[in-house]
């Protein structure tokens, strides 16, 4: 299948900032699921800086702009070729070892709740594979797809407290559940086609989780579904703030509003 | 059993040869000159400007460290061994930090368990990958070191990060050769004052390889209000570079800019005395205002390096340490010359056990712990303070690694009553750059309560000037 992405984030200040920096994660990873055929990262009035590839794979490439500005644009555009791996991300190279990926971070710390949750998820399960399986089924089961329930700093503590979430918290659940049974797990944002085709506002987020044998094997609680040919993987992450597909900061006095539009689209071959 | 202590200047009734020259040196001092002169020596270092900040204590924050004018000595050969011992060792941890943010040789060939490494706090995920340039992480390692005996030193410690104190060591000999300058005229002892300069050279090394002029290499600082701000001052004195803040530099494109009155300044190289999870908002502690946004990708992208790297800390936790001689072996193929203390770790439960029904007997250290804050030194402590500190090993016991109480080696030091042995410890620094090199002294820091084994100038603890005398 392939992909054509847009996805427009617009920063906006109130009054005009300086010394914007910003650390980009917007490049699709490389591995056999997911071939790049076009693509572009542009920040109007933005000096690059020296781009690089992260130990876990990732193209990560900074911004600056000096300013004053009191808009800044990073505007996103490509077309993917992609193929269903059934979540496994093979051809991936990374330098981290996924014993790296076990340590919990404020948003990923399992209480009593989600380690109950991981524990009787993977009680049973006939090997690892299975257990992931398991627990992202109950993930899934355990936390409705609620949009506006959660918000950016809600931990995976109080998202299965209160039941509700949105792809970002699912990931959080399933990785602090995982994790507190020693399964290596971690962040993944990304695209995904909706089956609607309209417009999103946000880019999509799940978790991928170490499988030996298998290695690094997606899993996305929101859709309870491997990612597959509708996928598009950028980076990952310990968790949201840290696999954030853009991270900034400003000086200034003023206060940010953002807009961000995300549109995916299947392109006929 | 008391323990008996090695004495480094007497030994069965005689004055061992490196010390000779103090016992006439002494003899010749009356009490009133010796008051006068450390009167004097007080002067100086309030003059200078060397205090230390002491928390938890009430009372003035900033405090002078008391200094002791009896120096310690070291000769040639004791010397050369321990230096051989400690570039030995600097070079086996930095092969250790170039490994595990690499391949992992050692974890994959288990000497090293997997989750030390990289389940530890002080792993940094976001520097896999990397080799710095020249492959030095640590590029200043400070070595904890005791004496026990007369060819008997372990390490008790290992400061990769930002080891402290160095000016100490420079301080203390510029104050003795002033008020004794005849003392420096008998004695051969070799100089360390080349150390700022050494130091910048090993800086300069490094210098990333987008950097194709005569290096800019700057000293970051948290601020004043820092406990050692004014060792990061006088280190930028010393070696002729910009002291700088987090808010002085800004990155903008490919590289890391200095404020200047001319204009952005590039900056190539940063001696930073800011812990890892401070020094760019973006990467780590979001809230830090200390830092550099940005810093982080320029320094992965080669526009920048940063002194000791970021994730150097992994090679100097405390449950590490005990795989150091593991690690000498395994990169070096050498045999260790400096021993390692033996270490229990509360971790294990086996080890738990025998260190929870010996805690009488035994040091019990935080891992992550610094400074001599939160330890126990089992000998030196109530039934109660025992009681007290083995509920707290039990609430946490990865948190915390036991050692046997040494006898560590004592100095003749000046007290009210006259001159007093008292224990001593020694933190040379080793820096690690195009070259390794060592200057010949260190700080030697002094427990200066009648008994204590605790030297950490935060409890208590003074400091001497330290000499090597020349062959």
């Amino acid at each position: 299948m392939i992909l054509s992405v847009l996805h427009v984030t617009t920063y906006r200040y109130d009054t005009p900032v300086r010394g914007v920096v910003q650390s980009h994660r917007l490049t699709p990873s490389s591995f056999e699921g997911q071939k790049v055929l076009r693509w572009s990262v542009e920040v109007e009035g933005g000096l690059p800086g020296g781009g690089y590839r992260d130990g876990a794979g990732d193209w990560v490439q900074s911004h600056s702009v000096r300013g004053p500005v009191s808009e800044i644009t990073v505007r996103v555009s490509g077309d993917v070729e992609t193929r269903d791996m059934a979540g496994v991300l093979r051809g991936h190279r990374e330098h981290v070892p996924p014993e790296a990926y076990l340590r919990e971070t404020v948003a990923t710390a399992a209480d009593v709740a989600l380690r109950d949750l991981g524990q009787a998820a993977v009680t049973g399960a006939r090997d690892p594979l299975d257990a992931a399986h398991r627990l992202a089924a109950a993930v899934s089961e355990a936390v409705a797809y609620v949009p506006g329930a959660t918000h950016a700093h809600t931990t995976a503590a109080e998202a299965l407290a209160r039941a509700e979430g949105v792809c970002q918290d699912h990931a959080h659940i399933l990785i602090a559940a995982a994790r507190s049974q020693a399964i290596p797990a971690r962040y993944v944002s990304g695209y995904l086609l909706a089956a609607d085709a309209i417009p999103h506002e946000a880019a999509h987020a799940w978790a991928e989780l170490w499988v030996p044998g298998l290695g690094w094997v997606g899993f996305d609680p929101a859709n309870r579904c491997c990612p597959d040919e509708r996928f598009i993987r950028l980076g990952s992450g310990d968790d949201a703030r840290d696999a954030a597909p853009i991270k900034g900061i400003a000086r200034g006095p003023g206060s940010e509003s953002l807009d961000v539009t995300v549109a995916i689209q299947s392109v006929q071959q | 059993m008391a323990p008996t202590y090695f004495n480094e200047m007497y030994q069965n009734g005689q004055v061992r040869p490196p010390y000779r020259h103090l016992e006439d040196w002494t003899a010749a001092m009356p009490a009133e000159l010796r008051s006068l002169k450390q009167a004097e020596a007080e002067a100086l270092f309030r003059r200078i400007g060397i205090t230390f900040a002491v928390y938890g204590e009430g009372g003035d924050p900033d405090r002078l460290i008391p200094f002791d004018m009896f120096p310690r000595v070291f000769t040639a050969s004791e010397w050369a061994r321990l230096e051989r011992g400690i570039k030995q060792r600097a070079r086996a941890l930095n092969a250790f930090l170039v490994d595990v943010y690499g391949r992992g040789e050692i974890v994959r060939a288990g000497r090293i368990p997997a989750r030390l490494v990289y389940q530890n706090e002080a792993y940094e995920r976001a520097v896999a990958g990397i080799v710095p340039p020249r492959g030095v992480y640590s590029h200043i390692v400070g070595i904890d070191l005791v004496r026990t005996g007369p060819d008997d030193f372990f390490v008790l410690e290992d400061n990769c990060r930002t080891p402290s104190g160095v000016s100490y060591m420079l301080e203390n000999r510029e104050i003795m050769m002033r008020m004794f300058p005849a003392l420096f005229r008998e004695s051969r002892i070799q100089p360390v004052d080349r150390y700022p300069e050494i130091l910048r050279r090993t800086l300069a090394s490094v210098a990333p390889t987008k950097c194709d002029s005569d290096p800019t290499v700057v000293i970051l600082t948290p601020g004043h209000f820092n406990s050692a701000y004014y060792e990061h001052s006088f280190l930028a004195d010393l070696m002729g570079v910009d002291l700088v803040e987090g808010q002085d530099l800004f990155v903008e494109g490919e590289f890391v800019w200095m404020r200047t009155t001319e204009g952005p300044k590039k900056v190539d190289v940063i001696y930073r005395r800011i812990d890892d999870a401070f020094i760019d908002p973006l990467c780590f502690r979001p809230d830090s205002m200390l830092g550099v946004p940005g810093l982080m990708d320029v320094y992965r992208s080669g526009g920048v390096s940063i002194c000791s790297a970021p994730g150097a800390g992994v090679a100097d936790d405390k449950a590490v340490y005990t795989f150091v001689p593991e690690m000498i072996r395994f990169y070096l193929g050498e045999t260790p010359i400096l021993q390692n203390v033996p270490t229990w770790q509360c971790s294990k439960p086996d080890e738990l056990t025998y260190v929870l029904e010996n805690l009488s007997e035994l040091v019990v250290k935080e891992v992550h712990g610094s400074g001599g804050y939160g330890m126990l030194v089992g000998p030196k402590s109530t039934k109660e303070q025992i009681a007290a500190f083995a509920e707290r090993v039990k609430a946490d016991p990865g948190n915390y690694i036991a050692q046997p109480t040494l006898a560590l080696s004592t100095v003749p030091t000046f007290v009210d009553q006259g001159i007093a042995p008292r224990h001593v410890d020694l933190r040379p620094y080793c820096l690690v750059g195009e070259r390794v090199e060592l200057v010949p002294g260190g700080l030697t820091r002094v427990a200066l309560k009648d008994g204590s084994l605790v030297v950490n100038s935060s409890q208590g603890g003074g400091v001497k000037d330290t000499w090597v005398l020349a062959e």
